[in-house]
């Protein structure tokens, strides 16, 4: 049922807070672009969501292909900054209480005059129905609350991979993200507001409220508050953190003595809540009250919630509500509920955006027309708050104090993410081979790498726009907010998801495109670029020289010497920086001599002599030599194979990584030297394709539609993945329906150590999918 | 205990029945009793006629002892031998040996359920005691009989149900009066402490026991009143004591009963049933916590699920909010409050009804909802609390029967259990609750012994000679 409406906190919006100053830059942010307003008013929160356009500068390249000789002979291709405008959802969640200063804030902030209407939606929406139409002058158009909920849960299960965890009170980590099932329905939400509503969702558009219970949080909170005389829900929780239900319950035990083995109930469980306080004569402490309260409801709640989930058949239950909201208590009292009642087999399940799901369903509503669910869209790690620190122990006040704006913010993706069809099994397909949330050693030592590594990345930003005066500032805003961002994920790894490796690398793109610098190593690249194409025809012409089986190898050890050119790894960087020099044979000479740490390079050699394959899809990595004298000819060879080749690279900038927009212009180039690729090309065998991505990893279940759709019209058989961010850091253990090679360079010695290697230890990974064995046996024994 | 087991697997033994058949016309001509129960077989339905209490004074323990293990010796061929002797001591001796061939135990006749807050006693009190009985009757016996039937109420807190008493029954082939006695479980100890000063143990009956409190206090009867316990199974006890009074009726009235019309007040009447074809039932027994059985048959049953939400938490609770101390205040309070005032209703939030979803605007949307707000605690009475305390239990247990009743798909509903005392809030709520969310699906029963049905389980498994009691 609805949050509740008449709560204490809510009647104290009679006293507003009008004292406290906004902060512009950091909460209601993109203001002046705002249009279409929803508003969630809850009993003590309100959350409200707006669309906005983001106005920042992203870099093209551009081939001078149609300009003049000369110029192409300085330049390898034209590089210019452009405004672009993207589309941003902002989500802010605040108390109450701040309301007023809250829509005054917005009315002197508004410039958009085209906004007519606000939606509203949550239990508070008809109280403050007239302070909104009058503030804004907007026309507050109610929408209902279970449909908002449900669409705003739709919505985030579809866009925001680790939406949902189970939680673990006593695990290392107390949060485990769940990789989200690609078909999200259908699926039991169980909101518990002041009441319970059981609600099943089959579609986007089908749902139905199959049952509820009024035994919710507001039962928590009424009944709590008439036993222990403590007002704040908050503080109640932490009374019943602190109590001993068995004093106040009647356990099996206190009846049986021992279990009651025939059931097989144990002595522990609670035969009658507040059974004692039925017969024994004595006062309750008001935490055991509390908690003995606490427990009542969470089974309750629990056992209704299985009742339903096992007469709907239905096996993934959400829990959220303001009895859930990122508390600890609730949130393992009903897990153990769920835990008892389903004897295991079902989980309690949680949203980290759980508290915006009103909102962001109201503004979806509002939305229709723009067909927001036709986007793919991608939480903003710049700009979101993240799933605060919620430890009972801490003073709730403080807690109410640093969540009083809470922020999440959506980028509306400009292509349309799905799953790599190739995928074995999407559902539980993990992209991250370490969950830094789960292992505290690694966090430890990456949090450190990415600190370490900041003033470099301030030092090339800043480089990167060397005509700019207020650069440096940028640079040093961008700075703060990493770093702030590191901070916190020290304290709570698990405020994005789960905290991996690659969140790392995405936060600190997030942070950098924030400050404006979309690019930051686009001349490094556009030099690298250049040098590299020089050597191209050399490198191509000493292949051809050798013998086949030789040349197989030669190839190989080509694309992975050039990927020891590397701006994202520090070891590389450091030696990339102080000896621009170093050369392409030279990366050869320190690679690791066979056999490799992870070796399978004969496997891949008997392959290579049986039949070509129909089609390879190539992840690419970095610019440069990487792209130009190792990957390139690999692709030759697979061209001249017979082999189909599907070049997949980043839809925007990544550290060093070479772009589509690159990649295009790099082709070309080639083509011009080197007929193979140049027939390749024309016949339609080379083809290129965006990864949707802008991230220097790999996550093969959000990719470009018609990435997806190239690999399928292909029959590709074959998938490349090169790198560490891409073969390595993700990927590494990801099983695909098709033979895969898996080819990095491990160029940091912290995780060669881990691996079992050292620095510039070789990982090849030829794998072929059980199933396909037999077929390829044949091919390994070439007639 | 041990004697109570080999006189049980004396039952089955055929050769016991054989002698027994060879004395039934002759007991039965000169009894008083026609019986209807205790037949083992086909051969023994006429059952045995009269016969004495089976303890006969100090030395009772000893002779019944004797006894034992002579039928033991006996075996098939020993008639012969009891005709010897003097014919009052052969009638008297053959009337203790039949009452333990026939497995029919020595008076008194107990069966105690101990639960979580209140026990509850069962006594057969025989009314076809022979002068010669009488003459024979132990002392003790004597009086325990004189003080459980004269009395309504015992000591401090012990209650005998008169109006339940269920009159001229015929149990084990004797006629008498079964008599319903409650009292707290927390007075437990005082009543080991009765039975030891009574000697009770010197009368050497069987206390059949179930619940909890049968295997949490057998070591207290065992120390400090030297009685065993014959612990039996709550569940068995509840199924097979329900079914029995079912058929036995109320006095020539039915036990069961409905609400005709539950969903409209005004015509909303109480009506008799029985529970003909009671298979399969959903049987929901509200004591201090609630057990919900699938009952299939009499010994093919499963627990499906059980809720701590139940008469003990809306005591528990009602004690800490309104300061009241017995399950009878918390209903008198109940009876004149007014839970709408402490219950958020769905027109408290949506100004009427949720249309979308079909809720009314009287439904109870958040249970205590109304006492998050301070103004409305500090104005609330105690009897609105008691009444929303109640609804909210009973509400809550219909919900999760109702759930279990669609679940397991049964369309009978059995409520039992000491919550249901003199509660027809509650009964009426359920009932509602039951044919409401069901859409007039399901059908909710109630039992006018509604607590009692675990100590008569007790009763009879002491009596157990046949499965048709």
């Amino acid at each position: 049922m609805a949050e509740c409406g008449g709560g204490d906190s809510s009647t104290s919006s009679h006293t507003m807070d009008k004292s406290i100053t906004l902060p512009p830059d950091e909460i209601f942010r993109n203001l002046e672009n705002a249009k279409r307003f929803a508003i969630d008013i809850g009993g003590s929160l309100t959350k409200l969501a707006y669309y906005s356009t983001v106005q920042h500068k992203v870099a093209k390249v551009r081939s001078f292909e149609h300009h003049t000789e000369d110029a192409a002979s300085d330049k390898l291709y034209e590089i210019s900054v452009q405004e672009e405008v993207t589309a941003r959802l902002h989500f802010i969640k605040f108390e109450n209480a701040y309301i007023e200063t809250c829509l005054d804030f917005i009315k002197d902030h508004l410039v958009n005059t085209e906004t007519k209407v606000i939606k509203a939606t949550g239990g508070g929406a008809h109280k403050f129905k007239e302070l909104i139409e009058r503030k804004l002058g907007l026309k507050v158009d109610k929408e209902d609350e279970m449909t908002c909920l449900i669409k705003g849960c739709n919505f985030v299960l579809r866009n925001i991979p680790h939406e949902v965890f189970v939680y673990a009170k006593h695990a290392d980590s107390e949060f485990r993200f769940q990789t989200t099932h690609p078909d999200i329905f259908p699926y039991l939400l169980v909101n518990i507001g002041s009441g319970v509503s059981i609600v099943k969702v089959e579609s986007e558009d089908k749902f139905e409220r199959i049952g509820g219970s009024s035994i919710g949080g507001g039962t928590f909170w009424g009944l709590g508050a008439l036993l222990t005389k403590t007002k704040r829900f908050d503080e109640l929780l932490q009374l019943a953190s602190r109590g001993q239900h068995t004093n106040v319950d009647m356990l099996v035990k206190d009846i049986y003595g021992g279990s009651y083995g025939s059931l097989g109930l144990t002595g522990d469980l609670i035969a009658s809540s507040f059974g004692k306080s039925a017969t024994a004569d004595k006062e309750f402490s008001k935490e055991d009250m509390a908690k003995s309260l606490l427990h009542m409801i969470s089974n309750d709640i629990g056992q209704l919630a299985c009742l339903y989930a096992k007469l709907h058949n239905l096996s993934r239950v959400y829990f959220g509500g303001f009895f859930i909201r990122g508390h600890p208590v609730t949130m393992h009292t009903i897990t153990y509920s769920i835990n008892f009642f389903t004897k295991g087999e079902v989980q309690a399940l949680f949203l980290r955006h759980e508290g915006y799901l009103g909102a962001i369903g109201a503004f979806l509503k509002g939305a229709e027309e723009d067909n927001p669910n036709q986007y793919s869209w991608g939480e903003n790690y710049a700009g979101s708050s993240g799933l605060m620190s919620v430890s009972p122990d801490m003073n709730p006040l403080q807690r109410a104090r640093s969540g009083t704006f809470d922020m999440l913010e959506m980028d509306r993706l400009e292509r349309q993410l799905v799953n790599l069809p190739l995928l074995q099994d999407s559902s539980s397909y993990i992209p991250d081979t370490v969950d830094l949330t789960e292992d505290a050693l690694a966090r430890e030592y990456w949090l450190d790498c990415f600190e370490e590594a900041l003033d470099g990345v301030v030092k090339r930003a800043i480089g990167s726009q060397p005509d700019i005066p207020e650069v440096t500032e940028r640079a040093e805003k961008f700075r703060q907010k990493y770093r702030n961002k590191l901070q916190t994920l020290r304290h709570q790894p698990f405020a994005y998801g789960s905290l991996t490796v690659r969140s790392l690398l995405d936060t600190r793109e997030h942070c950098l495109n924030e400050f404006n610098f979309p690019d930051p190593y686009l001349k490094i690249k556009e030099k690298e670029n250049d040098m590299a194409l020089k050597y191209y025809l050399k490198v191509v012409k000493s292949l051809e020289e050798l013998g086949w089986e030789q040349r197989q190898l030669a190839l190989v050890r080509g694309v992975l010497a050039g990927n020891v050119f590397d701006w994202g790894a520090k070891a590389v960087s450091d030696v990339l920086e102080s000896d621009p020099e170093f050369g392409f044979e030279e990366a050869k000479r320190q690679l690791e001599e066979r056999p490799w740490l992870v070796d399978s390079y004969d496997q891949w050699l008997q392959r290579l002599k049986g039949p070509p394959h129909k089609c390879a899809l190539f992840f690419v990595d970095n610019s440069g030599m990487d792209i130009i004298l190792g990957v390139m000819p690999f692709v030759r060879e697979l061209l001249s194979r017979g082999t189909e080749v599907v070049l997949a690279s980043n839809s925007g900038p990544a550290l060093n990584d070479v772009t589509n927009g690159e990649l295009q212009i790099l082709i070309e180039r080639i083509a011009a030297m080197d007929p193979v690729i140049q027939a390749g090309l024309m016949d339609d065998r080379l083809t290129l394709v965006q990864s949707g991505s802008s991230s220097p990893c790999l996550d093969l279940s959000r990719l470009d539609k018609v990435l997806a759709m190239v690999v399928r019209e292909r029959q590709t058989d074959l998938i490349v993945i090169e790198g560490m961010g891409r073969a390595i850091h993700t990927n590494y253990y990801a099983t695909l329906n098709c033979e895969s090679l898996k080819m990095a360079v491990i160029k940091n010695s912290w995780l060669a150590d881990r691996l079992g290697g050292k620095l510039f230890s070789v990982v090849f990974k030829y794998e072929v999918p059980a199933g396909k064995l037999s077929q390829n046996s044949s091919a390994l024994t070439p007639s | 205990m041990d004697n109570a087991e080999s006189m049980v697997d004396k039952k089955g033994e055929s050769g016991t029945f054989h002698v027994n058949n060879g004395i039934n016309g002759h007991v039965a001509n000169g009894g008083s009793c026609s019986c209807c129960c205790c037949g083992g077989g086909g051969s023994s339905s006429t059952g045995p006629g009269n016969c004495c209490s089976g303890v006969g004074g100090g030395s009772a323990f000893d002779s019944v002892q004797h006894l034992h293990h002579h039928h033991h010796h006996l075996g098939g061929g020993g008639d012969d031998a009891e005709c010897n002797g003097s014919p009052a001591k052969r009638c008297r001796l053959r009337r203790r040996t039949e009452s333990v061939r026939r497995s029919r135990p020595p008076f008194p006749w107990f069966g105690m359920d101990i639960g979580g807050t209140l026990v509850k006693l069962v006594y057969f009190e025989p009314v076809d005691i022979t002068a010669e009985e009488e003459q024979e009757e132990v002392e003790n016996l004597k009086s325990i009989r004189r003080y459980l039937t004269s009395n309504v109420a015992y000591g401090k807190t012990g209650v005998r149900d008169v109006h339940l008493e269920l009159r001229n029954m015929t149990m084990c082939g004797r006629t008498g009066n079964l008599h319903f006695i409650r009292f707290p479980t927390q007075a437990m100890p005082l009543f080991i402490q009765m039975g030891r000063d009574k000697n009770f143990s010197s009368l050497h009956t069987t206390l059949c026991a179930t619940g909890g409190g049968a295997y949490k206090f057998e070591n207290d009867f065992r120390t400090m009143a030297d009685l065993e316990l014959l612990k039996l199974d709550e569940l068995d006890c509840l199924i097979r004591g329900l079914l029995f009074v079912d058929r036995m009726g109320f006095n020539g009235r039915t036990e069961g009963y409905y609400f005709q019309n539950p969903s409209d007040t005004e015509s909303c009447v109480k009506k008799p049933c029985t529970l003909d074809n009671p298979f399969p039932m959903l049987l929901v027994n509200i004591g201090s916590g609630v057990s919900i059985l699938a009952v299939y048959s009499q010994s093919d049953y499963k627990r499906v699920t059980g809720t701590s939400l139940g008469g003990g938490t809306f005591l528990g609770l009602c004690c800490l909010l309104t300061g009241c101390e017995t399950f009878e205040e918390a209903l008198e309070m109940a009876s004149k409050g007014d839970s709408t005032n402490v219950d958020k209703l769905v027109r408290d939030i949506y100004g009427g009804d949720y249309e979308r979803f079909g809720l009314q605007g009287c439904a109870v949307a958040s249970s205590f909802g109304h006492m998050m707000c301070k103004e409305k605690r500090d104005s609330i009475s105690k009897e609105d609390l008691a009444r929303a305390m109640l609804v909210t239990i009973t509400n809550n247990i219909g919900s999760i029967a109702r759930m279990c009743a669609v679940n397991e798909k049964i369309e009978r509903v059995v409520f039992v259990g000491n919550f249901l005392r003199i509660n027809t809030v509650s009964t009426k709520l359920l009932a509602y609750a039951m044919d409401f969310w069901s859409k007039g699906q399901l059908r909710a029963l109630f039992l006018e012994h509604e607590g009692y049905f675990g100590a008569v389980g007790a009763l009879m498994e002491l009596l157990k000679t046949s499965d048709d009691l």
